[in-house]
């Protein structure tokens, strides 16, 4: 469990989060979301006791991060992939971070395994793909099997296996019971990951609530219809105080429900070749929550 | 590249059977070791060092040997007295390019963390940073004593070889002679854990390489003997302290100072590099 309390961070005259409160729970994907330069980054690294907070607490398990001397049975952490010395080689990055925690060597192969590194693991990070990057990283998180783990943007550079094989990792990390914190700033990437969102923009929480609730707020349900009497049907939709569009047969139509519409059609005899309810995407109701916060000047404070 | 689906212990049942090992500084100690050792650029950088070190120091006392000629051998005396053959051992010009080398060895410590973004991932796994930092000392001071000592006795049996050619040469037995060795070889520690705050410090490569030039290069060569408060500046300096001590027929100037002193400048110099290492990393955002 990490909680996050009236947290903000100044940098100099810049203000990168601000009273910031949130709680990210065990068992599930929390996805944090944010336009670049939202503050997520930073939130990260006071999480992880990198930087330290101008005002208010975080804790991870009840303590603050920092306050552990070590700290990867405790949180494992993705921040960066690019975060390594491209000299060394990945088993030698795992072996230094597993030995400074006092973790089993045995643990560096099982997790360089796990993430499909087993077979370059003596060579030097310096040239791996991002996405081979993307998975050290996520073997460095792993390594101390930790009740937390936290993933800045995991999914940069993966490929479409890659992407999928995340998700599981994420799903059963979530199910043994963990803390799964995972931050991206496209909408799209976590509709098929979080379960729950914690949404900022401009370092200010925006939302913090269930994917479904997310979905639900803010945007209008359209409904599309297809019919021949595409004409006919938009004239008696209007009547009935609908906003209907009309593109070749197909109707898009805000306002009445599919059974509304279906019952109006049926009424008047009209043919129906397709009633489909359409949700706005959670992308659209990001951009839409997220619209004014986005030009935050200044970029994201390294 | 496929990812294999290993199993993975239920959380709960882990945190209930999971007795978490005590944190030792001798892990962190080993993890530093493993970080300096894995990096190839390390032991090139060691290895082109004590060459070029050792070879300077060879070919001056190569130099003399070859130049000997039969009025030298009647100023034999002269030779002696003036303790050419210890000067030979370990060279001005050796001693700063060690110094120079040995002071980016130990910056590039942790400047090669910041500029990769590596310190990131080790201060998030270590939250004890001063330990950290107090780990990388220890691994910087063990490997670069040992690298001074090796290259430094290594310089000393060589030039001391050549020279015994013309019968010249002295042995490690001799007065001053140890002292020239250990100071030689301390020199490379002292440089090592001055780049090492530097670069903790400044935590730019560029800005630490510049300044670390300055302090053990320029400096030393600036601040002279001729006024007091230069002298007593330029004999606060790790270059200045090792002329002094390799100085074995030193001749008080207008402003001594004493053997015991210049030892004192070599102990504060690594005492202060590292409370500056370790001070620096946890007082700053990372």
């Amino acid at each position: 469990m990490i909680q996050v309390n009236g947290l903000t961070k100044r940098y100099g005259g810049t203000t990168a989060v601000k009273d910031l409160t949130f709680t990210v729970r065990p068992g599930q994907v929390t996805g944090f979301l944010g336009p670049n330069g939202s503050g997520k980054s930073t939130t990260l690294r006071v999480i992880l006791g990198l930087h330290q907070p101008t005002s208010g607490t975080v804790t991870v398990a009840g303590r603050p991060f920092r306050d552990r001397p070590r700290g990867l049975r405790h949180v494992g952490s993705l921040l960066d992939a690019h975060d390594v010395h491209g000299g060394r080689s990945a088993a030698a990055q795992l072996s230094a971070l597993a030995r400074s925690n006092r973790i089993p060597r045995r643990r560096v192969d099982e997790v360089l395994r796990e993430v499909g590194l087993a077979e370059v693991a003596e060579r030097r990070i310096g040239g791996f793909s991002l996405g081979m990057k993307q998975r050290l990283g996520i073997a460095s998180a792993l390594l101390g099997d930790p009740p937390v783990l936290l993933f800045d943007e995991p999914l940069n550079g993966l490929d479409p296996e890659g992407v999928k094989w995340v998700r599981e990792l994420f799903e059963r990390l979530a199910a043994e019971g963990r803390t799964v914190f995972v931050s991206s700033h496209l909408m799209s990437e976590m509709e098929h990951t979080a379960d729950q969102l914690i949404v900022i923009g401009r370092g200010e929480l925006v939302a913090a609530e269930s994917l479904a609730e997310f979905s639900a707020r803010g945007t209008r349900q359209s409904v599309t219809v297809t019919t021949p009497a595409a004409t006919a049907l938009k004239e008696l939709l209007t009547a009935e105080g609908a906003a209907v569009r009309l593109k070749g047969e197909r109707l898009t139509v805000t306002g009445p429900t599919a059974v509304r519409i279906g019952d109006i059609a049926r009424r008047h005899g009209l043919p129906l070749h397709e009633l489909s309810t359409r949700s706005a995407s959670l992308e659209e109701a990001f951009m839409e929550l997220t619209a004014d916060r986005v030009q935050y000047p200044g970029g994201d404070p390294r | 590249m496929t990812a294999t689906a290993a199993p993975t212990t239920d959380v709960s049942d882990r945190e209930g059977a999971t007795r978490r090992p005590p944190a030792r500084f001798g892990d962190l100690v080993a993890a530093e070791w493993i970080k300096h050792r894995s990096l190839r650029s390390t032991w090139i950088a060691y290895g082109a060092t004590a060459l070029a070190v050792i070879g300077f120091n060879a070919g001056i006392a190569y130099d003399t040997y070859s130049h000997w000629t039969l009025q030298m051998s009647k100023d034999r005396a002269a030779f002696e007295r003036d303790g050419i053959a210890l000067q030979e051992a370990f060279t001005p010009n050796a001693a700063l390019l060690m110094a120079l080398a040995l002071g980016t060895i130990g910056a590039l410590v942790i400047v090669g963390e910041y500029s990769t973004g590596t310190h990131r991932t080790t201060f998030a796994a270590v939250p004890a940073r001063r330990s950290v930092m107090a780990a990388k000392a220890v691994v910087v001071t063990v490997v670069t004593t040992v690298f001074g000592l090796v290259v430094a006795g290594a310089s000393f049996a060589v030039t001391q070889a050549i020279l015994d050619r013309r019968d010249a040469g002295v042995s490690l037995g001799d007065p001053g002679a140890f002292r020239v060795v250990a100071a030689s070889a301390l020199l490379a520690p002292v440089c090592a854990l001055a780049g090492l705050a530097l670069g903790a410090a400044i935590r730019h490569t560029a800005s630490t390489m510049i300044t670390s030039v300055v302090v053990l290069l320029v400096l030393p060569l600036f601040l002279t003997d001729g006024r007091h408060w230069s002298a007593v500046a330029g004999h606060a300096l790790p270059y200045r302290a090792w002329l002094r001590l390799v100085d074995v027929n030193y001749s008080p100037t207008a402003f001594p100072w004493t053997v015991g002193g210049a030892w004192t400048v070599y102990a504060v110099w690594a005492c202060a590099a590292c409370a500056v290492a370790v001070t620096s990393v946890h007082l700053r955002d990372q």
